[in-house]
């Protein structure tokens, strides 16, 4: 099989004495949708934000096409990288946050702009205008020059997901996007992430959004307590469940 | 019972024109007129009684020792405010950082400068020169490359502007901290995520929205040190302060010399005031929906809604709303 883009490799991570994540494999090969689904406080997020090194693991390793994130590996040995280095590779992959975080003092296209032109160093010209293609993509070429407060959370979650691509990362990972939206609002989101994967972007998803695992997802990953449960198709996992866990989840968000 | 008066249908309701009568405010009147009386009264004691000299304080307002009095004030004022920024931002950002023996560094100097009062700072500055007659620079514990005299690289000027300065950066550290601090820590985490490098995180992210936070504590800090450069009159300095008190030793016009500097405080604060609320404004863009109008767009729109008002009375009053 050729290189997973994402390859999490027995990630374990605490919290002082609480063990948020125990022992997690997992990998994502490349245009492959992956969407995890669990209870809150499951470590979903602390695997998330461990896979573009927001959250330094304690053991096992995160690899994106086939390059460690925080780490150099040198014959058995890793080297922790220098803060400016593992920013770098950060710009690989795109981080979509629940509350969006946009930068509210700068306008929608600085928002985009920055990261390409700063941290990647790509010329100006060639980040403006794939800037003018990313938000018409996400429709909102019209609002361009608007501060984000003046903007819906639907329509800021959309920025978002522009300025995470506009890094032309190699994966792009979710985190709750829609948990913070006016239920009116979540569609529009989905609606985007969705066109995405139809477009053949890897992404990592994790989400209480039922209906968007079952018709998006390639794979459908369901965690507990620190520890993937099970993980298969959306069919299997989500309509025969394996394990009694899964089931009991379901069973209260379906 | 009778049905409530509001819901007969009169002519007038059906026709959709009722009248409304504003409600009077007989308390707002009153108290309204006993401040004019008391602002009055005020105005008076200060023009009629010829103990203030107001003569004097004309013929001294604008003499040339004067202003290069105030000229002077303002620049120790601005060096001031610009070193100390300068050096508190950097003071800040150690305090700041992961290194424990800078954040200690930091707040140690934070600890010392603002303990030590500023007129015994000034002091210590002043008498530097018989404290260390000769400032070397070479190598830390080694040889020397060159020195020179403390009295000559130490003036008093030099004195006076370091020790404002110094003083001031402890104060402006704390305001520049207390300004990083109050930027939600997922801006930060964003900026991290997107791969922005970290003085740039620093310097395009947080610190224009540290500002919010900075600039009115800031201009606390300036419109001080403008008033705190009159300590410096114990250096003999031709500021502001010492220099009207020179006059009035010669001239024995104490109340209106002093009345010429109370003027020029006034009006220097008054300019920084002004200044302080474009500098808000220009740091405020994006974070409210609507940029607050200027005093300038206060002024006209009052008068224009006057006008308007003049105009043409409408039935439902109270004119335009906007």
């Amino acid at each position: 099989m050729s290189t997973p883009m994402v390859d999490v490799h027995g990630v374990h991570k605490s919290y002082g004495s609480l063990e948020v994540l125990r022992g997690v494999d997992l990998k994502v090969q490349p245009g492959e949708v992956t969407v995890i689904i669990g209870p809150s406080g499951s470590g979903k997020s602390t695997l998330l934000r461990s896979i573009n090194h927001l959250e330094k693991i304690d053991r096992g390793y995160v690899a994106i096409d086939g390059e460690f994130v925080g780490y150099r590996r040198s014959g058995d040995r890793l080297y922790e990288l220098r803060e400016r280095d593992i920013l770098r590779r950060r710009t690989q992959i795109g981080f979509v946050f629940q509350n969006f975080h946009l930068f509210p003092h700068l306008t929608v296209r600085e928002n985009v702009t920055e990261a390409p032109v700063s941290a990647q160093g790509r010329p100006r010209d060639e980040v403006e205008a794939l800037t003018t293609e990313l938000l018409e993509q996400v429709g909102l070429s019209g609002k361009a020059d608007a501060y984000p407060r003046q903007l819906s959370g639907g329509q800021q979650q959309r920025v978002a997901i522009a300025r995470a691509l506009a890094l032309r990362p190699k994966v792009v990972l979710f985190d709750e996007p829609t948990s913070a939206l006016d239920p009116e609002l979540v569609g529009e989101v989905l609606e985007v992430m969705q066109a995405l994967a139809r477009g053949g972007t890897t992404m990592i998803v994790v989400t209480h959004e039922i209906g968007f695992a079952r018709e998006v997802a390639d794979t459908v990953v369901f965690m507990d307590a620190g520890q993937i449960v099970e993980h298969g198709p959306p069919g299997q996992v989500l309509d025969r469940p394996g394990h009694d866990r899964t089931r009991a989840f379901l069973s209260k968000v379906l | 019972m009778s049905a409530p008066a509001v819901l007969e249908e009169t002519a007038a309701e059906s026709a959709g024109s009722l009248t409304v009568v504003k409600a009077r405010h007989p308390g707002r009147w009153i108290a309204g007129v006993v401040v004019a009386v008391l602002l009055a009264m005020a105005v008076n004691a200060l023009v009629t009684n010829p103990a203030w000299d107001w003569p004097v304080v004309g013929a001294y307002l604008f003499h040339p020792s004067v202003l290069h009095a105030v000229l002077f004030t303002v620049e120790l004022t601005a060096l001031g405010i610009v070193l100390g920024f300068l050096l508190g931002t950097v003071l800040a950002l150690m305090r700041l950082s992961r290194v424990p023996l800078l954040a200690s560094a930091a707040w140690g100097y934070v600890w010392l400068f603002r303990s030590v009062p500023l007129i015994l700072q000034l002091l210590f500055w002043y008498n530097l020169a018989a404290l260390y007659k000769q400032i070397s620079f070479g190598v830390p514990f080694g040889p020397a490359f060159f020195s020179v005299d403390s009295m000559d690289l130490i003036g008093p000027v030099t004195a006076a502007a370091l020790g404002l300065a110094l003083h001031q950066a402890a104060y402006a550290a704390e305001i520049v901290r207390g300004g990083f601090l109050s930027v939600d820590p997922g801006q930060l985490e964003a900026a991290a995520a997107l791969g922005i490098p970290r003085a740039r995180q620093i310097f395009r992210i947080q610190l224009p929205q540290a500002m919010r936070s900075i600039v009115p504590a800031a201009g606390n800090e300036i419109i001080g040190l403008v008033k705190g450069t009159s300590v410096v009159y114990i250096m003999a300095l031709p500021e502001l302060f010492y220099q009207v008190q020179v006059i009035y030793n010669r001239n024995g016009r104490v109340i209106a010399m002093l009345l010429v500097a109370a003027i020029w405080y006034l009006v220097l604060t008054t300019v920084l005031s002004g200044v302080q609320h474009y500098v808000e404004r220009r740091f405020g863009r994006g974070l409210a929906r609507a940029l607050s109008p200027t005093p300038a767009q206060r002024v006209r729109r009052i008068l224009s809604v006057r006008r308007a008002a003049r105009r043409q009375r409408p039935a439902w009053g109270g004119g335009e709303r906007r």
